[in-house]
């Protein structure tokens, strides 16, 4: 019994740790997929050439997809037979740590509450959220000050752009106080 | 010729308004303080700041652009001289000689070579491209919807060989560009193609929130997954100033520099990155004090500089002329071009002379007050290095936000802008090169246009397409590229890839 349970969590992290070097084939699939998305929504959704248009809407398409398909073949055999991309450096950017992946998703979720806060709150609100939300998922912990920045950014730049170059970002409830 | 020169002296009158002079003056100076920053290179300097110019009239937007994109080449090599990391393939030789210059104490040495050095090289670049453009735009006048076809084609396949170590990659990145493009309504049959039978994805999706992503977006997800920890040490620096000596060195690679810079950024090759390191050879090979090369030899600042400010000239002459873009910086200008409803080609001396000629005149004016702003701000500019860096990318997050709102002022673009990234990230993560990805999302629908236009006109005959002797020049060239590693590596005897500094270092 206990020699099974000794055994059986053993193949598992062999195979996530294998699957974790060959994160690549991530790539591979999602080239697989959009390529069966392209080509299915080509085959369903538009028609044939006609006299006046030979190729029609479907020909490149479906010359794209198939394109799509063929390179996540190809990216898998050179995956496989172990090559890899080169993740991009930069003046930022330490690659000798693994991704901090709870950063970036903190960043995807005030971005998305953004979206949601703009039509109810307006611009100047939303984009103070969306700023200090990023500063403190990047690590800054200087609350107040991170929030005065933000508000100085999001309304000065809601004044320039809304009032001086005509680019409509709704203004909100702050709307009246600043009179757009 | 004459011509040519009675055309831009009318377009210096139109750029030396006061209007159009602070449009250039801002353009430059926003180029360089968003180029000097950390992580924000030239395209996605231009991406961001797309909004701003929907206010202006085109004129006035694109001398801003001229200046910007002149601005962060110059930023940008400002950061490798005196950080040591390149944020951007022009300035990595920057790096090579203008840091070992700066950590000597010399770093104001190094800015006022590289700041000469824009100018010198951006100079005979903007020359050649008052020369060449409007002869180049009177012969593509003539050539056809095959002829385009094939060019697009060679663009296409030219920035995903010629760059980059992996090809499978590069075409990936390219396709991932082109599906991009394809979403939309189809513009010849007004057939929808990967809409999904969402409404707003009828028009497709916006080039610049396509950019913004991609670029703004994309990077700041990046660099938020592995941000450095701790500040990295700047190096202090004065006013840059020259002595007698150090000019006796660098003018002849001054005026070296862009005739490699031209040609290069003027071809489908990736912009100033192979010009640049071909500028750093050359002057290695000639340098009478080839010993300090590695060690801050003003020569290797000063040819590299110049022929990276001479490739956005050539880089600019064919945007203008045949509305092909070489970079990622070309991509997004011509992206702004369309926004405002203007395409750019060889009509565009005929349809638009007045904003073309003044675009080309204001380019000069850029030039000059490049030079006299950037000399003494330089100190000014180093402290930008120091900007905490929640800070300057939260700053980038929100632009990228505005920018793709201010589009259409729907939130929904931020959740698609926020899909962009996620592509963006993952493509940098496994070496997908950003480059032919933005050419796919810009060329692609005009390459598929081409393509139909051409098989229209002949009636559905395919051989229409190699009917011309430039599109079957064109094709030859492409079988060259592709064939071309093929071909080395049946070749055994040289192993080393010849875009490897390193290798150079390497005593023979």
């Amino acid at each position: 019994m206990t020699a099974v349970e000794e055994k059986a969590p053993a193949p598992p992290r062999e195979k996530r740790g294998w699957l974790k070097e060959h994160s690549e084939l991530g790539v591979s699939l999602l080239l697989f997929v959009v390529g069966v998305l392209v080509v299915v929504d080509t085959l369903l959704e538009s028609g044939a050439g006609s006299d006046s248009d030979p190729l029609g809407p479907r020909t490149v398409a479906l010359v794209l997809g198939g394109a799509l398909l063929l390179l996540s073949v190809l990216l898998t055999v050179d995956v496989l037979r172990g090559g890899h991309g080169e993740a991009e450096a930069g003046e930022d950017i330490d690659l000798s740590t693994p991704p901090d992946l709870r950063t970036v998703g903190m960043l995807a979720g005030f971005l998305i509450a953004t979206a949601a806060l703009i039509p109810l709150l307006g611009w100047p609100i939303a984009g103070v959220v969306l700023f200090w939300g990023a500063t403190y998922s990047l690590g800054s912990r200087t609350y107040l000050r991170d929030l005065l920045i933000a508000a100085g950014v999001s309304v000065v730049t809601w004044v320039i752009f809304d009032g001086l170059l005509g680019v409509d970002l709704p203004g909100g409830p702050l709307m009246g106080v600043f009179g757009a | 010729m004459i011509e040519s020169l009675t055309s831009l002296m009318g377009g210096f009158g139109a750029a030396l308004t006061p209007a159009n002079l602070l449009f250039a003056a801002i353009g430059v100076l926003l180029g360089t303080a968003i180029g000097v920053l950390p992580g924000i290179g030239p395209a996605m300097a231009v991406a961001l700041l797309l909004p701003v110019t929907y206010a202006f009239d085109p004129t006035g937007a694109f001398i801003m652009f001229a200046g910007i994109y002149f601005g962060a080449m110059f930023g940008g090599s400002t950061t490798s001289i005196l950080l040591n990391t390149p944020g951007e393939s022009a300035s990595v030789m920057a790096a090579l000689e203008g840091n070992p210059m700066a950590k000597s104490g010399r770093g104001a040495q190094a800015l006022a070579t590289a700041a000469i050095g824009h100018f010198v090289g951006g100079l005979l670049g903007v020359i050649g491209l008052v020369l060449l453009a409007p002869l180049v735009a009177s012969v593509a006048v003539d050539i056809g919807a095959p002829d385009y076809f094939a060019v697009m084609v060679l663009a296409f396949v030219a920035v995903t060989s010629v760059l980059g170590s992996s090809r499978i990659r590069g075409f990936a990145a390219l396709a991932i560009g082109l599906t991009i493009g394809l979403v939309g309504l189809d513009p010849l049959s007004g057939q929808p193609r990967l809409t999904f039978g969402v409404p707003q994805l009828a028009d497709g999706i916006d080039v610049v929130i396509v950019a913004v992503g991609l670029f703004a977006v994309g990077e700041a997800l990046w660099v938020a997954a592995h941000l450095r920890r701790g500040q990295q040490e700047v190096i202090p620096v004065g006013r840059p100033w020259l002595s007698r000596g150090d000019v006796r060195r660098a003018w002849k690679p001054w005026l070296r520099g862009p005739f490699i810079g031209f040609p290069f950024g003027s071809i489908p090759a990736g912009g100033a990155e192979i010009p640049t390191f071909l500028s750093y050879v050359t002057e290695r090979r000639l340098s009478k004090h080839r010993d300090e090369f590695g060690s801050g030899a003003i020569e290797g600042v000063a040819g590299p500089e110049s022929a990276a400010s001479a490739s956005s000239a050539g880089t600019l002459s064919t945007m203008l002329t045949l509305g092909l873009p070489t970079t990622a910086i070309a991509a997004v200008m011509l992206a702004a071009f369309q926004q405002f409803g203007i395409q750019p080609g060889p009509l565009l001396f005929q349809t638009e002379p007045d904003l073309v000629w003044t675009l080309i005149a204001s380019l000069f004016v850029g030039l000059v007050l490049l030079l006299v702003l950037n000399l003494p701000l330089a100190p000014a500019w180093a402290k930008l290095l120091r900007i905490p860096r929640p800070y300057l990318y939260a700053g980038i997050l929100f632009f990228a936000c505005i920018g793709a709102y201010a589009v259409s002022g729907q939130a929904v673009d931020l959740l698609v802008l926020l899909g962009i990234g996620a592509v963006g990230f993952v493509m940098r993560r496994y070496g997908l090169p950003v480059l032919p990805a933005i050419i796919g999302v810009i060329l692609g629908p005009d390459a598929e246009l081409q393509l139909r236009r051409a098989l229209q006109i002949a009636d559905g005959d395919v051989s229409t397409l190699v009917s011309t002797p430039i599109a079957i020049t064109v094709y030859a060239v492409i079988a060259l590229l592709l064939l071309f590693p093929l071909v080395r590596k049946a070749l055994p005897a040289r192993t080393a890839r010849p875009a490897d500094p390193d290798r150079e270092r390497t005593p023979v």
